[in-house]
Formats: C-alpha cells, structure tokens, sequence
C-alpha cells in the first residue's frame, strides 16, 4: 500500500487487501441480517397478519354466533307464537265448552226447580183440597142438620141457604183448576185414592 | 482577457509567488489516505486506514440499528421497528417481490443486505467528521457486484440448468440468425462483463464524485477566505454550493442504494425467468 501510495494511484484498481476487507465487512453484515434480523422481520410480518386475520376470523365467528342466536330467538318466538294461539283456542273451546256445560246444566237445574215448584204446588193444593174436603164434609153434616132443624119456613130463605152454600162452593172451586173442581163435587171418590196415598 | 480577470490573475500569481502555492485542488489521494496499521498476511497487504475505518463503523452502525430496533419485535412497532420494517418492505415488497416476482422472497435477504450496506456506508459522505464513503473506494462496490454476479449466474443455471442458460444468454430467442454475429458477442459481453463492471462503477462513481464535489466546494470556501483581497466575497457561495452539494448527495445516496439493489434484483429476475 505504502509502495502504491506513492505511485499515481488507479482508481479502478483496487488492492486486494481491500477487497478482503470489503467481502469480510458483507459477510459479517449479511450473516447478522439473514440469519437474525430478517427472520424476526418476517416473523413479526406473518405474527401482524395473523393478528389481523385472527381479528377479522373471530369477528366473523361473533357475527355468525350472533346470527344464529337471532334465528334460534325468532324460532322460539314462532314456536311461542304459534303455541300462544293453541293455548287460546283450546282456552276458548274449553270456554265455549264450560258455557255449554254451563248452560245445560242450568237448564237442568231450572227444570228441576220448576218441577219441584209444580210438585210443591200439586202437593199443597192437594193438602187444601183434601182440607177443604174435610171441611165441606163437616160444612155438609152441619147445613144439613141445620136445614133439618130449620123449620123451611120460607122458601127464600130456604133458597138463600142453598145458594150460600153454593156460593161457598164456587167460592172453593175458583181456587182449584176446573178439571179437579168438576171432581170435587164427588168428593168421597177422591178422598179415597188420597188416603191410600 | 479583461483587465479585471488579468488584475486577479496577478494577484494569484503574486500569492503564489508569496510561498502559497494556490488552490490546492483535490487529488485522488483524497481516496488514499496513510494507513492507520498496515501488516501483510499470507501475502497480502492490508491497510487499515480512515476509510477501513470507516467501513466497519457504517456497518456496525446499521446492524446495531436493526438489530436493536428487531431485539423485541411488536405486532405494533415501535418508531425504531418501524424504521427497520418500512426499510426492510421497500426492498422485500417493492424490489424482490415486485421485480422477481413470486420467486423473489427468498433473495429478499440478500438484496435487503445490499441495500442496507450500501444505505449505510453511502451515508457516511455525509457524516460529520467522517465525510467520505467506503463505496467511493472502487474495491467495496466490486465486491459487492461480484458477489450479484456470482449468485444471478448461480441462480440462473440452477432455475434453467446450464446449457438453457448459456445458450440463452448467448443466441436469445427471438433474433433472427444474421443478427447473430451481433447479438451474441453483445449478449455475452454483456451479462457476463458488463453487468457487474456497471454495477461497481455505478455506485464507485457516484459516491467518488460526489466526494470530490463536497471537498472542492469546501475546499475553495475555505481557501477564497483565507487568499485574501476581494475573493472573500466569493467565499459564502462556494459554502453554499457545498451546502447544496451536501444535500444532492443525500439524494445520491439513497438513490444508488436503491438502483443496486434494483438492478440487482433486475439480473436476478433474469436468473430465474427464462428469457421470453
């Protein structure tokens, strides 16, 4: 070098120990960055890609879990929906069925109550008649042994009598239906089934 | 010759005869500087001067830069990672990827190595107290396109096979037969000699002139301070010059390292495509 140095020096030729130099320099430089610096680069590339798509991965697994949270939910709305309607139509059948239910059995009851009534009407009139029979009989014996012992004096008297007693009976009857007012005038005749009863 | 440029010519002539001997214009030893330690082994002289120096600073500079800024990477980086990452994607998504294509990635190492080394010893021109390039000395560039030319003829015999290669590279596809006795010395020459030799000299060329631009400004505002008489009013422009030089060079800087590994990543492709 020092020999060279004092020569006029050729740019374009250079020495060999600087080209030593040179390749020694490279070599450490491409060793350092091939083996440790760009890997780590590349590395970090592929960590920040994933990540990204990692993000972007699971954001699309959140939507898809949230989509079908939303169809499961209107499924079950539906399946409510729908099950909400047969509720209420059995509900109203079940109604319409009790009001039925309901109204026959009042119908039942109100007939029964009627029958009852009828019953009880039957019952007491009859429990009248068969009083009043008593009571005519006893009224009878009485006015007859009244007209006996009357002397008949006059006959419009005697007529006044008859037509109280009429009177009296028509009085009666007009309480009784007329069917059982014909019978009443046979009295005995009733009488008797009454006692058998 | 007016009588003004005569007047300064005496003057000039009267300084030197003074003693000063004028304007030292920058030499090419600007590149030779004296050796810090010189020994010779195994038959070769080693020098070990500024510039060697300053090789080995520039590259330790750059591979503590990346190294730190890659010590515990985030998928969130930090300014530093950033920095390393955004260097590291210009060469591994815009050269390799984009130039070779699909096959490129795996040269993404080598060409980011290129492209960080020159980057960093280019940038020494420009560092204060250092102020020259380790590529300004043509051995560091030729090593360099050596090693490319190596591994694009490597490359290219292991994609294509030898006797595809060759032949390609001599008769390519597509000339017709008379034109031969053109093309293929051409060819030959070209990507066998040329290639590299331009590729040395690009980048030597570059980072030599754009060194010896920076020290005859600077030299020269120095030296119209110091000459005495009216010149010192031309002083500040030839600081001025310097100034812009120096920011020229910055553009030359990143630009070479750029086209390096472009051009590179170019005869790689070439390498691995057959020629159409």
């Amino acid at each position: 070098m020092s020999i060279l140095a004092a020569e006029a020096h050729n740019p374009l030729i250079p020495p060999v120990g600087e080209i030593i130099v040179g390749v020694i320099a490279f070599a450490i430089l491409y060793f350092v960055l091939a083996k440790f610096v760009f890997p780590q680069m590349e590395k970090t590339f592929v960590a920040r890609r994933e990540a990204i798509e990692g993000g972007i991965e699971r954001a699309e697994a959140m939507q898809a879990e949230a989509k079908a949270a939303l169809d499961q939910y209107r499924a079950q709305l539906a399946e409510a929906r729908t099950e909400a309607a047969q509720i209420r139509d059995a509900a109203r059948a079940e109604g319409q069925q009790i009001i039925e239910q309901l109204r026959a059995q009042a119908q039942e009851e109100s007939a029964r109550i009627v029958a009852r009534g009828e019953e009880q009407l039957a019952a007491s009139r009859q429990q009248v008649i068969n009083e009043l029979r008593g009571q005519i009989g006893a009224l009878a014996v009485d006015l007859a042994g009244r007209v006996v012992g009357e002397s008949l004096a006059d006959d419009a008297r005697r007529s006044g009598t008859v037509d109280r007693f009429l009177d009296q009976l028509d009085g009666m009857s007009a309480t009784t239906p007329d069917g059982q007012a014909g019978r009443g005038q046979g009295g005995a005749t009733v009488y008797v089934p009454q006692d058998a009863r | 010759m007016t009588s003004s440029a005569l007047a300064l010519v005496n003057v000039l002539a009267a300084e030197g005869g003074e003693g000063d001997s004028g304007f030292q214009s920058p030499t090419i030893e600007e590149f030779y500087p004296e050796p810090l330690v010189s020994f010779s082994l195994l038959g070769v002289d080693f020098a070990f001067t500024r510039i060697t120096f300053i090789l080995f600073l520039a590259t330790a500079l750059i591979l503590a830069l990346l190294v730190t800024a890659m010590r515990k990477p985030g998928i969130v980086p930090g300014k530093l990672q950033w920095l390393a990452e955004s260097g590291y994607s210009v060469v591994r998504d815009g050269i390799a990827r984009d130039v070779i294509g699909p096959k490129g990635l795996p040269f993404a190492p080598f060409l980011g190595s290129l492209f960080f080394f020159i980057l960093a010893n280019n940038a020494m021109s420009i560092v204060p107290a250092l102020q020259i390039s380790p590529m300004s000395k043509f051995a560091f560039p030729l090593v360099l396109a050596v090693f490319v030319w190596v591994l694009y003829n490597y490359v290219g015999i292991r994609e294509q096979g030898a006797g595809k290669y060759f032949k390609d590279a001599a008769v390519p596809p597509g000339v017709p037969a008379a034109a031969l006795i053109l093309v293929t010395p051409i060819e030959l020459l070209q990507v066998f000699v040329i290639r590299p030799f331009t590729l040395a000299v690009r980048l030597f060329a570059n980072m030599f002139a754009g060194h010896m631009l920076l020290v005859v400004f600077s030299l020269g505002a120095v030296y119209l301070l110091q000459v005495g008489n009216f010149s010192v009013i031309f002083a500040p422009f030839s600081l001025l010059m310097a100034i812009i030089m120096t920011f020229f060079e910055l553009l030359v800087i990143v630009l070479q390292a750029y086209v390096f590994t472009v051009l590179t990543a170019t005869y790689l492709n070439g390498a691995v495509e057959p020629a159409h």
